[in-house]
């Protein structure tokens, strides 16, 4: 037996061993899981530098501050926004909602008042505050999944207030849900993440983010393909299509009808 | 009254009776509507001008040239426009197509019309109604031919077919009529019972629509505040031949609020979890899906009609032509920790019906 081969039967043997191998393999499995953990999240490991959180505090104290407080706990005015997470400040300042103009049922989309910096800085500092939903992972916004996935999935969460052409509708009191029609793969994702103003939050126990890259996929789908069918009359449904109908194509009618009786000059 | 209205109503009242009264200001009219004539005859343009009479010929030609060009714009369209696997492609075909047969038959339709307008004799004549009643040879005729027919087929002769025939002509009806008794009143096949029962019993996991029926179930940990579910039974396989019939009755709306905020009447204390609540998503107006939650609001909208349920306080209806609570599905954990039904619904979903007593 050669001497290494003799100390490592030695170490075998020693009291320790036991507790070196199961921390060794609770180590091996352990940080395996945390990796393949992270590859599944689509909340990747949020990097916010310092320099971001300091710039985004100051744009936040002068711009946010009079409505949701200096540290961000809200106001009679407005809410907290502690937990509220990046996507949350991303999805409503990116779209133009905030900062708010007016007070009204709903937050209008204006132009954006940002760059993409800004944004981002005020996103890490809220971000920096407590732990929200995060800016999703680009893996999840290729809008690269299942289009007829996405449909089902669309029509049995989404449909009833943003109409099944996604065009929006309305709500109770002035509320609307927004036409979809214009909106990123980014904006859309944060939306059902987060639940802005009155839409619901849909979780990824809820819809996975496999399954929000499918009704990406879906609403990309429609935003480039036209209806088949004709024009869409604005996919508003049974009033525009009956007033077509009834006003113009019977209008024409009755037209025509009236020039068949009329006698001739 | 003048001495002609007196005439005009004595006339009248000796129309509706033997003995003389007098009808009041009642005016008679001889005749309601006096018969116009034909109108006077108007010349036309083209009539009275070779100039006109020839643009309005030149009118009607180019009206068929249009009517050739459009039938061959819709040869063209259908070549040049073929209909690939790309379904879009079918909107410029059926464009084109369409644009081209209107305008190849409005041509020689409303050419036609214009011709015959302008162009052809226009005298204007009046054409006496004929009688509806026959002349009294063609009456008698038809009664020798149904005499004869009587006579040759025995019809009135053969007692034995005719009563068999008038058997089974009362009879053959009645195969038709019993079909009826499937719409209900058969014993244990009442539509009404189908309208109180859905596919939720007690223990029956609540599951995703529509990808979830066959996975494991949701954990009231999935569900956080202000997240809605959309939900249907367990086990509901979309294969299944009724899955359509029992999805409509079963669909069930999961929504977690503070329960501090949760108004709960005394008998429905229990049916709710840790503020979870399950609502039939099925309108008692007239069966929409009422799916639109608002977050803040805690209310539920109804697309088609616009009827409002307050999700906080047992879902009452506050605004909106529906008259009854959304209904309440009791839900509860089952010992893997899973949200399960207590029961069935208490009470039928959807819109009222005939008869909505709770038979259990």
């Amino acid at each position: 037996m050669s001497p290494l081969k003799r100390k490592i039967n030695g170490l075998r043997r020693s009291p320790m061993a036991f507790g070196i191998v199961l921390f060794a393999g609770l180590l091996v499995v352990g940080s395996g899981y945390t990796a393949v953990q992270a590859a599944v999240s689509p909340s990747t490991a949020v990097t916010r530098s310092q320099e971001q959180i300091d710039l985004g505090k100051k744009l936040f104290l002068s711009n946010c501050a009079s409505c949701h407080g200096k540290n961000a706990e809200g106001s009679l005015n407005a809410p907290s926004l502690i937990g509220v997470g990046e996507a949350s400040v991303d999805f409503q300042v990116s779209t133009g909602r905030m900062p708010g103009a007016a007070s009204g049922p709903q937050l209008q989309v204006k132009p954006v008042q940002f760059t993409a910096d800004q944004i981002s800085a005020l996103a890490a500092y809220v971000g920096s505050l407590a732990d929200g939903p995060s800016i999703p992972d680009a893996a999840y916004l290729q809008a690269n999944g299942e289009v007829s996935k996405g449909r089902a999935l669309f029509l049995t969460n989404c449909a009833m207030c943003h109409n099944a052409a996604g065009v929006g509708g309305a709500l109770t009191q002035g509320k609307y849900a927004p036409n979809l029609m214009g909106s990123s793969e980014k904006t859309i994702y944060e939306a059902m993440l987060t639940g802005p103003q009155n839409m619901p939050v849909f979780n990824d126990a809820n819809i996975t983010p496999a399954e929000k890259n499918d009704v990406i996929t879906y609403l990309k789908y429609l935003q480039t393909n036209r209806s088949v069918g004709g024009d869409e009359l604005g996919n508003l449904g049974p009033v525009v299509e009956g007033l077509v109908a009834w006003l113009g194509l019977l209008g024409l009618i009755i037209a025509i009808t009236i020039w068949l009786g009329a006698k001739s000059n | 009254m003048s001495e002609n209205s007196k005439e005009v109503a004595k006339l009248g009242a000796g129309v509706y009776s033997d003995h003389e009264y007098d009808a009041g200001l009642r005016v008679i009219h001889q005749d309601a509507v006096a018969d116009p004539g034909i109108e006077p005859h108007r010349v036309r343009m083209t009539d009275k001008s070779e100039k006109h009479e020839k643009s309005a010929v030149r009118q009607v030609a180019t009206l068929f040239t249009i009517s050739m060009l459009g039938s061959a714009l819709a040869l063209w369209a259908y070549f040049a426009f073929p209909i690939s696997e790309d379904l879009t492609t079918v909107r410029v075909n059926t464009l084109f197509l369409g644009i081209g047969i209107t305008l190849g038959l409005m041509g020689i339709g409303i050419g036609a019309v214009h011709w015959a307008k302008t162009l052809m004799p226009e005298n204007e004549v009046s054409e006496e109604r004929h009688l509806a009643r026959g002349s009294d040879e063609k009456r008698a005729a038809a009664v020798e031919i149904i005499n004869l027919a009587n006579q040759e087929s025995g019809f009135s002769r053969r007692k034995l077919i005719r009563r068999t025939l008038y058997g089974s002509l009362a009879l053959f009806p009645l195969p038709g009529v019993i079909l009826f008794a499937d719409l209900g009143g058969k014993p244990g096949n009442n539509p009404g019972d189908k309208l109180r029962h859905t596919a939720w019993g007690p223990g029956t996991r609540l599951t995703l629509d529509p990808y979830g029926f066959d996975g494991e179930g949701i954990k009231p940990a999935d569900i956080t505040v202000g997240s809605v579910f959309h939900i249907i039974p367990k086990g509901l396989d979309p294969e299944h031949e009724d899955y359509l019939e029992q999805k409509a009755k079963a669909a069930v709306l999961l929504v977690r609020v503070d329960p501090a905020e949760l108004v709960e009447s005394d008998e429905k204390k229990g049916w709710s979890y840790q503020g979870i609540v399950a609502y039939s998503k099925i309108c008692t107006h007239v069966g929409c899906p009422v799916a639109l939650y608002e977050q803040h609001t805690h209310h539920l909208l109804c697309p088609c009609h616009q009827s409002t349920f307050d999700l906080l306080n047992g879902c009452k209806v506050i605004f909106g032509p529906a008259t009854r609570a959304l209904p309440q599905l009791p839900i509860s954990v089952d010992k893997d920790g899973y949200l399960v039904a207590q029961s069935d619904f208490l009470e039928p979903v959807g819109p009222s019906f005939w008869d909505r007593s709770v038979k259990q």
